[in-house]
Parts: C-alpha cells; sequence; structure tokens
C-alpha cells in the first residue's frame, strides 16, 4: 500500500510548521493599516450599542439581527424571515465587490480588511509589546521554561483571552440587544445557550488570532485558491522588482552598486511578513497583500540611498514596462473592472429598488387540501383556506376581506365578521402576522376553478389581491 | 517516523519498506505500523472522558437498583421536567380555558387561535381514525366539515356530543335506534322501494310519489322530520339533502331502510380533560359546518 502522506520518492508531503515571528515595520503601509484597523475596530465594537427609535415595545438597536424574535434591524429598515434575500443580495455585493477590489488593487481584502488579518494584527502587537520584537521572541521561545517566562505568556495569554472576550461579546450582542445581554451578564441571567456561544466565539477568537494566523490564511480559506482567477497583469499587487534587485549581494563596501542588483538580502522583507514567506520569489498563495515588505525594503533603501520601491505595490505590466525601460501607467479602466463595476451596481440598483418598492403588507393564502372541498346540505360548494396576514408596519391595521371572480360567493371567517358575509373586517396588530381561519363558498351549481381574494387595508388603502384555487366536485 | 532498516523487514518488500512483526504464516506476515498519534490521542481522551462519565452519570447495574452517578442525573426526571416545563409556558392560555366554556373560549380571538391549534392535534391522536384527516368523515362516520349535524352543530352541543358519546354504556351519551323496518316485518319489499325512492326524489328537492309522501309521514316523519328536515332531538339525519351518513345511492337507502346501521361514538369523559375537549369542540367547530 502506497503511504497517501508521501511523494513517490519517499519524501513527507507534509510540511510542519514553521512559526512565523513577524518583526515590527514602520511606513507608508503600516501607517494606513493602523488607520484601517482603528476604524473597523470602533465600527465593530461601537455600532450595536448605537440605538435608534422604533416606537413603544420595539427592538430598539440600530444593527440587529434579532434571532428570537425573527427581525433584521438595521437603522430604519426592518427585514422579515420572508425577506431573508435581502441577505443573499448583500452576499452577492460582498462578492462582486471582493472580486473589484481585487481586480482593482489585488488582495487588499486580505491584507488590511480580513477579520483574521486585523485580529492577528492586534494578538501580535500585544505579543510585541510584552515579549519583544522579533529576536527577543525567537529568544524567548529557546529559553527554557523560568518564571519570567511562564510569567510574559501569562499575562500575554490573559490579555489576549481579554481581547477575545470583548469580540466575541460584541459579535453575539449583534443578535441580541445589547444593552439588555450585557445587564443580563452582570445579573447572571445570561442563558446557557448565550454563554456557550460566547465561548466558541471566544475560543474561535483566541485560537485563530493567537495560535493559527497565518495557517487561517494559507491552509483554511479558500479564497488563495482562485484569486490569481481574478488578477491579471494590471491589477496592483506587492510585486518585487527583480530585474532591479538581481543579481543580490551584500552591501558593497564602497557603496558601488554598478554590476549588481539593489538587493543586499538583508532579509527584512521576510522577517516583517505576517505569512513568513519571501516576496522575492513572486507572486504567491501565501502573500496577503499586505504590504508591509514595501514599508521594510523602503527604509532599507533609503539609508543606501538606492531609489525607493524594490519592493512595491504595482501592476505586472508595469513592472515588464519599467524593466524595460518604458513609460508606466496605472489602467484602472480595464473591461474586468468595468465589468464587476457594473454587475456590483446593477445588483445594488436592484437592490434599492426592491427595498424601495416592498410591500409592507403580504397576504398568504393556503388551500385546504383535506378536504378540498365540502359540500353542503343546500348543495353549495365550500372551500376552506388558512389566510396569514403580514402586517410589517408598527401600526395596527384593519384589512377588508372581500372576494371576485364567482358571483355569489359569500365569504365565513372564523370568530370574524357576520356568516356568509360579502365582506369581512379583519384586525391585524402591528409587526404580527394574522392568521384567519376562511371559508369560501359558491352557490350550487356555479363553475369556479379559481377565486380572487381581495384584501385591502383600511388604515393605508393598501390594496392586495390574491389569486386562490377553488376545488369543485370533478375538478 | 521509524528508520524502518532497524526493523525486520517483510521477506520479498524492499528493505525500506514497512517493519513487520517478525512471525510469518504461509507467506503472510504481520504490518507493525505504529498507530497514529492522533487516534491514540483520541483513544486516551475517549478513555478519560468514559471514565469521568461512569462516576457522573448513572452507569454500573448494581443487586437490586443500580448506581445513578454523582450528577444524579435521570432521563425520567428530565422528562418530567419538560413536561412541566411545557406545561408552564402553556399555562397562561389553559388555564382561562379551565374556567370558561367553550362558547367563550371561540369568542376571544386569542384563545380561539390556541383552541384551534391544540385542538387539531388532539382531534389527529383521537378523533381523525373515525371522523378522518380534518374531519372529512367516511360512509358510517359523520363529516364534520359540513353543516348537517347529527345531535346539533353549536358549540355547547358538540361539548356534549364528545364528553359523552353516542350510543355507548355512558348513561349520558346519545341513544336512539332506527326501528329495522324491513327485518322486523314493518314495512313490505314494495313499500320500502316506494320510500326509498320519495327519500331520494325529497333529496334532489323534489316532491316525490303520494303513496311514497303517506308512508314517510306515517313511519319516518316522527324522527326525520315531516319534510325530511331532520331532528337533533333524535340523531335523524336531514334526509332533504345530497348528505348521507350510510350512501346515497337507491340500494343504500333501501338497505338503511331494511337494516338499519348505528354509528357508536365513544365518551371521552375522562379520557380527555374537559380543557381538551373544549380545545376540540372549538375546533371542529372552526371546520366551517359550526352552527
Amino acid at each position: 500500500m502506497p503511504d497517501a502522506s508521501h511523494a513517490s520518492d519517499g519524501r513527507s508531503m507534509f510540511a510542519a510548521t514553521r512559526k512565523v515571528y513577524p518583526r515590527k515595520a514602520e511606513g507608508h503601509f503600516r501607517t494606513i493599516k493602523n488607520r484601517v484597523n482603528a476604524l473597523l475596530l470602533t465600527l465593530y465594537f461601537v455600532a450595536p450599542w448605537i440605538r435608534w427609535d422604533r416606537g413603544p415595545g420595539a427592538a430598539d438597536q440600530a444593527i440587529l439581527l434579532d434571532m428570537s424574535g425573527r427581525r433584521g434591524y438595521f437603522f430604519g429598515i426592518e427585514i422579515w424571515p420572508q425577506e431573508v434575500y435581502y441577505l443573499t443580495g448583500i452576499l452577492i455585493l460582498g462578492a462582486v465587490g471582493l472580486f473589484f477590489a481585487t481586480a482593482l488593487f489585488g488582495r487588499v481584502w486580505c491584507g488590511f480588511t480580513c477579520i483574521q488579518t486585523v485580529f492577528t494584527d492586534i494578538f501580535v502587537a500585544v505579543e510585541r509589546a510584552i515579549e519583544g520584537d522579533r529576536n527577543a521572541r525567537i529568544k524567548l521561545d529557546k529559553q527554557p521554561l523560568s518564571a519570567a517566562k511562564i510569567g510574559r505568556k501569562a499575562l500575554k495569554n490573559g490579555i489576549w483571552l481579554v481581547i477575545a472576550l470583548l469580540t466575541s461579546w460584541t459579535w453575539l450582542i449583534y443578535f441580541s440587544d445589547a444593552f439588555q445581554s450585557t445587564r443580563d451578564l452582570f445579573t447572571g441571567e445570561t442563558s446557557i445557550w448565550m454563554l456557550s456561544m460566547w465561548a466558541v466565539f471566544t475560543a474561535s477568537t483566541f485560537l485563530f488570532a493567537g495560535y493559527a494566523r497565518e495557517q487561517v490564511c494559507i491552509y483554511m480559506c479558500p479564497w488563495p485558491r482562485f484569486q490569481s482567477a481574478m488578477f491579471d497583469e494590471d491589477s496592483l499587487i506587492v510585486t518585487y522588482e527583480a530585474w532591479r534587485g538581481e543579481p543580490r549581494g551584500k552591501v558593497p563596501k564602497d557603496g558601488d552598486f554598478s554590476g549588481r542588483g539593489d538587493c543586499i538580502d538583508c532579509g527584512l522583507c521576510v522577517q516583517v511578513c505576517p505569512t513568513g514567506i519571501d516576496i522575492r520569489n513572486g507572486s504567491q498563495l501565501a502573500c496577503i497583500g499586505c504590504a508591509l515588505c514595501i514599508d521594510a525594503c523602503n527604509g532599507v533603501m533609503a539609508k543606501l540611498g538606492r531609489p525607493p520601491n524594490l519592493i512595491s505595490y504595482d501592476s505586472v505590466a508595469n513592472q515588464v514596462a519599467r524593466a524595460k525601460g518604458r513609460t508606466t501607467k496605472i489602467r484602472l479602466l480595464r473591461p474586468r473592472t468595468v465589468i464587476y463595476g457594473a454587475i456590483l451596481m446593477l445588483v445594488a440598483a436592484v437592490m434599492v429598488t426592491v427595498l424601495a418598492l416592498r410591500d409592507r403588507e403580504t397576504v398568504n393564502v393556503l388551500h385546504e387540501r383535506s378536504p378540498l372541498y365540502v359540500r353542503m346540505s343546500d348543495g353549495s360548494i365550500r372551500n376552506g383556506y388558512t389566510v396569514k396576514v403580514l402586517n410589517m408596519r408598527r401600526e395596527p391595521q384593519t384589512f377588508r376581506l372581500s372576494l371576485a371572480g364567482v358571483p355569489g360567493a359569500t365569504l365565513n371567517v372564523i370568530g370574524y365578521g357576520e356568516r356568509d358575509a360579502a365582506t369581512v373586517e379583519l384586525p391585524v396588530e402591528g409587526d404580527v402576522v394574522g392568521t384567519f381561519r376562511v371559508y369560501v363558498s359558491i352557490p350550487k351549481g356555479a363553475k369556479a376553478s379559481g377565486i380572487e381574494m381581495i384584501l385591502e387595508s383600511e388604515t393605508t388603502g393598501a390594496r392586495i389581491v390574491n389569486h386562490a384555487p377553488f376545488a369543485v366536485p370533478g375538478s | 517516523m521509524v528508520d524502518p532498516t532497524k526493523h525486520e523487514t517483510h521477506e520479498g518488500s524492499k528493505p525500506s519498506g514497512p517493519k513487520t512483526m517478525g512471525h510469518e504464516w504461509d507467506g503472510i506476515a504481520e504490518y507493525n505500523n505504529p498507530l497514529p498519534r492522533w487516534w491514540v490521542i483520541v483513544f486516551m481522551v475517549c478513555v478519560a472522558w468514559a471514565v469521568v462519565f461512569a462516576v457522573l452519570m448513572p452507569s454500573f447495574p448494581a443487586a437490586k437498583d443500580y448506581f445513578g452517578g454523582m450528577l444524579g442525573y435521570s432521563s425520567r426526571a428530565s422528562l418530567r421536567g419538560n413536561l412541566s416545563e411545557t406545561a408552564d409556558a402553556r399555562a397562561p392560555w389553559l388555564e382561562p380555558m379551565k374556567t370558561l366554556d367553550a362558547s367563550a373560549i371561540a369568542a376571544n380571538p386569542e384563545l380561539l387561535q390556541v383552541a384551534m391549534r391544540g385542538g387539531e392535534v388532539i382531534f389527529k391522536e383521537n378523533c381523525a381514525a373515525c371522523h378522518g384527516v380534518g374531519g372529512v368523515g367516511a360512509k358510517g362516520y359523520p363529516a364534520l366539515v359540513d353543516d348537517e349535524w347529527l345531535w346539533g352543530g353549536t358549540i355547547p352541543e358538540i361539548v356534549q356530543t364528545i364528553t359523552h358519546g353516542a350510543r355507548n354504556e355512558d348513561p349520558s351519551s346519545h341513544a336512539s335506534l332506527m326501528p329495522a323496518f324491513g327485518r322486523d316485518g314493518i314495512l313490505q319489499r314494495a313499500e320500502i322501494m316506494t320510500l326509498a325512492d320519495y327519500v331520494l326524489a325529497i333529496s334532489q328537492g323534489q316532491a316525490g310519489s303520494d303513496a311514497g309522501r303517506t308512508l314517510f309521514e306515517a313511519n319516518c316523519a316522527v324522527c326525520h322530520g315531516a319534510n325530511g328536515e331532520g331532528t337533533k332531538e333524535n340523531g335523524a339525519p336531514a334526509l332533504n339533502n345530497q348528505i348521507w351518513l350510510y350512501g346515497g345511492a337507491r340500494n343504500d337507502i333501501v338497505a338503511q331502510i331494511t337494516t338499519p346501521q348505528h354509528g357508536v361514538m365513544p365518551s371521552w369523559n375522562g379520557r380527555l380533560s374537559e380543557v381538551d375537549i373544549k380545545q376540540v369542540a372549538v375546533y371542529v367547530h372552526s371546520l366551517g359546518g359550526g352552527q
């Protein structure tokens, strides 16, 4: 039996995990990353606490996915479970947006805004503050266990745990009222499910950002696998100017770089890399496009007095042009980006239109099939229906139910209105689904295959016509 | 990985092949591959978990009893707890139903919804076997969806019928018997035929023969009414419509006059709680024919 874990020459196909100790980088992109981190984390941690008045008795959290109440709230927009296709729309927007951004600027999502990147960045910053920068951390890990080492590791893990607890609690209060849930936490009234979810999200935050880090990007995330399909030669990516850097060598003592490349093989670009790769090997799966190697290299180039951007945020086309001494230009307007942009606009337009035109009252009519019809003693034929009226407005509404399509058809609604009436008034409270048992009778001998149920709101004047089936003997 | 050259290898395999246990029967040797480490770890964790579980949860049989575990867990107690939780959750609606009568329940929109849903479940479990799912009925078993009622279609009458049933040992049950006009020789064969034709005619809104009318008034009208409209005091079905309990063909009518069949319904008093009976009554009343 051949061993699946080994190649034919007997070498193991598993690469042992090599711990990455990212070195601190300083420069243009590090500053951008810090600002993006601050912005995203502020949004994330503050958003669930924002209030939005929706009237008495209603949830007053601006952004809330109320699972137990089965409502989604986003400021003035309220989503019912049957409108969950908006979520699909948002996912489509997210996916196309990701393709669009990738075609334009490479893996900016991965490098700057992905939750894994942001939290790994924060956790590494904590690690750096406690254990020191790269060299100090490598040294500490090689030391035998001592009180000082245990103390530092414990402090680091403790702070990580606190961050993870806050992060995951914030996640939970997007699904359950922020103030009420947090109050319950301090009064000990939090449900065991909420606590379990808190533990699960805390553990995943702690493990992913503290220990798994780049492993998540390289081995768990599907995005790097097909990112190359999103690139073309005009996409901006983090790239090494091999034509200018090679052949690399040690710093020349006389400062003469003639006849050799600018790369002094200092290895700083590798040391600052959060995924531990060497960008000089070209664009690769594990590169998340954070551009910290550009910061590191530019610092070195400045010291040596060489031109900056040996590693640069540039397109492959420009690299080729530069190598040949031709002028470069950044082409943002390309068929690929235009099409992605158009799809993005289209989906957004459709969503906004649908949202603006959506009905705030809907009716679902379920035709009774057991029995399909009932012959009454006077020979009339009766069908049963369950009519569900969704009043998505906050205020109660009264709906006037009437029939059309079959002359002489009459209504009986269990619990409401007169017997054999032409119209029946159905009151529905605000923000609820009113369920009514409705019977429709047609006179003896009348022919029908369907009937129109007309629902008119006396409150708003909205008119809904529902074509319901009507079964008769022999149909 | 273990260095394969330090161990015996199976004859015929390359020196670098998997090591064997060193014994061989008929050319078959046993590999000596180590268990994967992850497997061993999982196994050890399972063993540890089993020990902890055995201490905490009911695990060992004893001579008379069993070791109940330190947590004192019992699936019966858990079930009881769940049932009482459910009962508590339902209490806000079921409590008022205890004091209100079924008509008052039907008049309260919220309780009406609850009773219709609860009654539907109880109906499916207890009544649908005879009356059909949704109360569609069958030959010999009255349909509950139409507007013809043997024993009355108002809510109190439905409660009465469910509580005490029909033609059973309950002293309060509905009781009536139709005479066997043919078998007992009350009417002659020809008279029964005339009568059956008359009943068929009035069921279609026609006048029917004078001979039939005379026979009907003499023998049937006392229970089924002068115009065949039925009387609920006797559980006598209306005959002047198209709804038939034992079939509407001429043969069916002849058979029923000759040797009548009678439906029996059990008394649900004691089998269903009062609240359950009220819910079923509201549900049956809501099936469309309720009066």
